[in-house]
């Protein structure tokens, strides 16, 4: 908060942000250990079931997240020279990057669910539980991956008006740092779902 | 964000490029190490190592924690160890069930 001296507490703010970032850590925390623990239990389903999974597009969207992660970086150091314009193009790539990354989970999600595989499918419910265990781990855990994705892409839309406005400017950038952490742990969380979900067959 | 003598850090442009391009060779590396089944039985170990590398590449240098002081680190590690903690005594429950 800008006090009377209209000094800035970045520092605060940052520290702030990483305190929600260690919460969000145990919230996946959570459901990466139900995954090892039925992935324990149940290996050879999982197996079997994660040979489902399109290899070629799980790839794909991690390079774009991690490129996306690069672009955010860049857009905070060139606000911090003054670039404004560059630094909202390269918000703009960051979200378009965000989007793209959801339209190619909409078509994985949509070829699973034409196959019959969904939560609760008569499908489904016929395989072996450690199959039903992974596809239901599969949508929650990418569900809600790709929400926070959803959520990112809007608050960087913030920042791009906050940036063409100039109150994000070279002497306050905390807002779009605090966003790049956020932005940065998503895809973290990601580079740990792509191994998990689609390459351990 | 302030290093040690107070100034402002702006991490150099080429430095995040080389970040980008090495997270790209090791995503190529897992992806190899997984279809090739380059090594067989410790696969999993492999992936989970590299995605762990990733992960501190990411943190170290896009989330600047290489620049920032012990206390941050220090709240990171206790995190990770209460989730270590907690993964592993759910396991040890398992086990001996």
């Amino acid at each position: 908060m800008s006090t009377q001296t209209g000094h800035i507490d970045a520092a605060g703010k940052k520290m702030g942000m990483w305190f929600f970032v260690f919460t969000e850590i145990l919230f996946f925390g959570g459901m990466f250990l139900l995954y090892s623990i039925f992935r324990y239990k149940y290996s050879q389903d999982f197996h079997n079931a994660a040979a489902e999974e399109n290899i070629l597009l799980g790839t794909v969207n991690t390079a774009i997240l991690l490129t996306s992660s690069l672009c955010i970086a860049l857009s905070i150091s060139a606000i911090r020279r003054g670039e404004r314009f560059f630094s909202s193009w390269l918000q703009l790539v960051t979200i378009v990057m965000g989007v793209a990354f959801l339209v190619i989970k909409y078509f994985e999600w949509m070829a699973k669910i034409d196959i019959g595989i969904y939560p609760d499918s008569p499908i489904l419910l016929k395989m072996a539980s450690g199959e039903i265990l992974f596809f239901g781990l599969y949508y929650v855990m990418t569900g809600l991956h790709g929400l926070h994705v959803l959520v990112g892409c809007v608050v960087i839309a913030f920042m791009m008006r906050f940036t063409m406005k100039q109150t994000i400017n070279r002497g306050n950038v905390a807002r779009l740092e605090n966003t790049g952490l956020y932005w940065h742990f998503v895809d973290i969380v990601w580079i740990y779902l792509y191994p998990l979900f689609y390459l351990i067959t | 964000m302030k290093d040690s003598s107070g100034e402002t850090r702006i991490i150099a442009t080429r430095i995040y490029a080389v970040v980008w391009l090495a997270l790209l060779a090791l995503l190529a590396a897992t992806l190899a190490v997984a279809r090739l089944q380059l090594l067989a039985r410790y696969s999993v170990l492999g992936s989970l190592l590299i995605a762990t590398v990733k992960a501190g590449l990411v943190l170290a240098f896009f989330m600047h924690l290489k620049y920032e002081g012990r206390f941050l680190k220090g709240l990171l590690i206790l995190t990770l160890s209460a989730l270590s903690l907690f993964i592993g005594l759910t396991f040890i429950d398992v086990w001996y069930r």
